[in-house]
């Protein structure tokens, strides 16, 4: 990050920068692991040996004793395996699958495309605080429901589900449950197994480790069909030569986040609450989306009525300031963050959220910072809004 | 690399002619909220020229720019210049738009339209000849 001294990242669920033990690790690798781990020779048994100690390592710190860790390319690529994959493997008890309204769209876009494929997909919706209602679920569940799929923690709002209570219902009524932790897994202390869920999404670059690479947790005696077919990789569920430099870098990244992880979140939340309770006081008109809610320590999305979020983005860049918004010309699609409509918040006000999520290198200066432009930044852009006219004309 | 060209970014950062005409002889409204783009344009008409011109944008950086360079155009301009105005000509000059923005330079030049229609309704009693502002409704990224 030297290159980036006076830069305020304050997208951390977007992606991370890499941990300097991480570059180490991966420097110390380049050269050394290149084998490949299928063949015989001692280098290919060295690498194979660093990979499933990387294996070991993961398993460990995220509490799996019986059930697998296949690695695959990323956070996407999980979510598309552990739905897809338990889809086809068990069609023969039925097509159904649950999932909800605002999942990442590596979920809803892997739901959207297996109804092509003869499935059904129920879309839970959501309070407004983006969270589901048990009852919904319970109620959605059929004799052919096969899946159900809800995310531990929201992306654009950082909002926690009622996860063990999900799972009881799943418990009970014998259907297997997804869950994409990808914004989850590195942030806070999980015990995949006591957490009891059938399949489980995570990736590398949310905890500072490389991009491209990622995990699916697979229970004991869940079934999935593999996605990408050829060698016998990773107990046949993800064929193809491993990404070793990735993987274990992978773990190196998660034994350092999880070395600690109380001590950061609960920074990371003075820093977020200090952020968040400055900008509400500062700004007029604006409010937090799922601010009542569980949430992550690290993220704050909120609203600024009457202006659109790409032009505060970029005073925020010219600033040196990264952050992310929900608003379609952001999105590169019609309409704003499908989550946050979802959730209620209507059009009009969706185009102006922002999101800020805080890691590892923040500081209070940095919320100074945001503190100290923001509002200027804001000031100007509704100055220009003719809907911030309209607004005050109206009073 | 940048999203937008420099001239885009000096025209988001100090757009030209932001603000309102009081006694202006048109207003036009393009867009809406729900599609996350509104352009409010005032023009003031002497002798068929425009000597004022300014706007109100509630949008993306593009929306921005594109309205900020629009109304640069059309300045001291006469009615029928401006109308020949063409939302290339506003990308063109703002030294081209990424694909997904040049609907930000339709609305701008749609903008310009709609306040010259304004300026007709109120001093012909009748609109801009073939000007049909409904073609607006709903968004068109």
């Amino acid at each position: 990050m030297e290159k980036y001294e006076d830069l305020v990242y304050l997208d951390h669920n977007a992606t991370t920068y890499l941990a300097p033990e991480v570059i180490q690790k991966i420097s110390s690798l380049l050269e050394s692991n290149f084998a490949n781990p299928s063949s015989l020779y001692g280098v290919s048994q060295d690498a194979k040996e660093e990979l499933e100690e990387a294996r070991t390592d993961m398993k460990r710190i995220l509490g799996i004793k019986t059930g697998k860790l296949i690695f695959t390319g990323g956070g996407s690529e999980s979510d598309n395996l552990a739905i897809k994959g338990a889809a086809y493997a068990n069609q023969r008890k039925g097509k159904h699958i649950i999932t909800s309204q605002v999942e990442h769209h590596a979920v809803l876009h892997t739901c959207e495309n297996i109804e092509k494929h003869g499935f059904e997909v129920t879309y839970l919706p959501v309070d407004n605080n983006g969270v589901i209602k048990l009852e919904e679920l319970e109620n959605a569940i059929r004799e052919d429901t096969i899946l159900i799929s809800i995310m531990y923690a929201n992306n654009e709002t950082g909002v926690i589900q009622p996860i063990e209570d999900i799972v009881k219902i799943a418990r009970e009524k014998g259907v297997l449950f997804h869950t994409d932790a990808v914004q989850v897994v590195g942030k806070m202390p999980i015990n995949i197994e006591e957490l009891d869920v059938d399949l489980l999404s995570l990736s590398a670059h949310k905890f500072y480790g490389p991009k491209g690479v990622g995990a699916l947790y697979v229970k004991k005696r869940v079934l999935i069909d593999p996605l990408v077919h050829g060698g016998e990789q990773e107990q046949g569920k993800r064929a193809g030569t491993e990404n070793t430099v990735g993987i274990i870098a992978m773990a190196e990244a998660l034994k350092i986040a999880m070395q600690n992880p109380e001590k950061e979140i609960a920074r990371e939340m003075v820093l977020r609450d200090k952020l968040e309770n400055g900008l509400l006081k500062l700004i007029p008109e604006s409010f937090i989306n799922g601010g009542t809610a569980e949430r992550l320590s690290n993220t704050t999305n909120i609203i600024v009525k009457y202006v659109e979020g790409e032009g505060m983005l970029l005073h925020l860049d010219s600033n040196k300031i990264c952050a992310s918004s929900g608003s379609a010309c952001t999105s590169g699609s019609l309409d704003p963050s499908h989550v946050l409509l979802a959730m209620g918040v209507p059009h009009e006000f969706a185009h102006g959220s922002l999101r800020f999520s805080f890691g590892k290198f923040n500081t209070e200066a940095d919320v100074d910072k945001v503190l100290e432009v923001l509002p200027t930044i804001i000031k100007t852009l509704r100055e220009m809004s003719p809907l911030w006219d309209a607004t005050k004309e109206s009073k | 690399m940048a999203v937008y060209s420099d001239k885009v970014m000096d025209h988001f950062s100090n757009p030209r002619n932001v603000g309102e005409i009081d006694d202006a002889s048109g207003v036009g409204q393009v867009g809406n909220p729900t599609c996350g783009d509104i352009m409010k344009m005032f023009i003031k008409v002497e002798d068929e020229i425009i000597t004022e011109v300014k706007f109100k944008t509630f949008g993306c950086g593009a929306a921005i720019a594109t309205s900020s360079m629009a109304t640069e155009l059309i300045k001291g301009k006469t009615i029928e210049e401006a109308l020949k105005l063409t939302n290339r000509a506003v990308a063109e000059a703002l030294d081209g738009l990424p694909k997904v923005k040049l609907h930000c330079s339709v609305l701008a030049e749609e903008a310009v339209r709609s306040a010259i229609d304004d300026y007709y309704q109120k001093t012909t009693g009748k609109g801009l000849d073939g000007y049909n502002p409904k073609k607006f409704d709903g968004c068109h990224h």
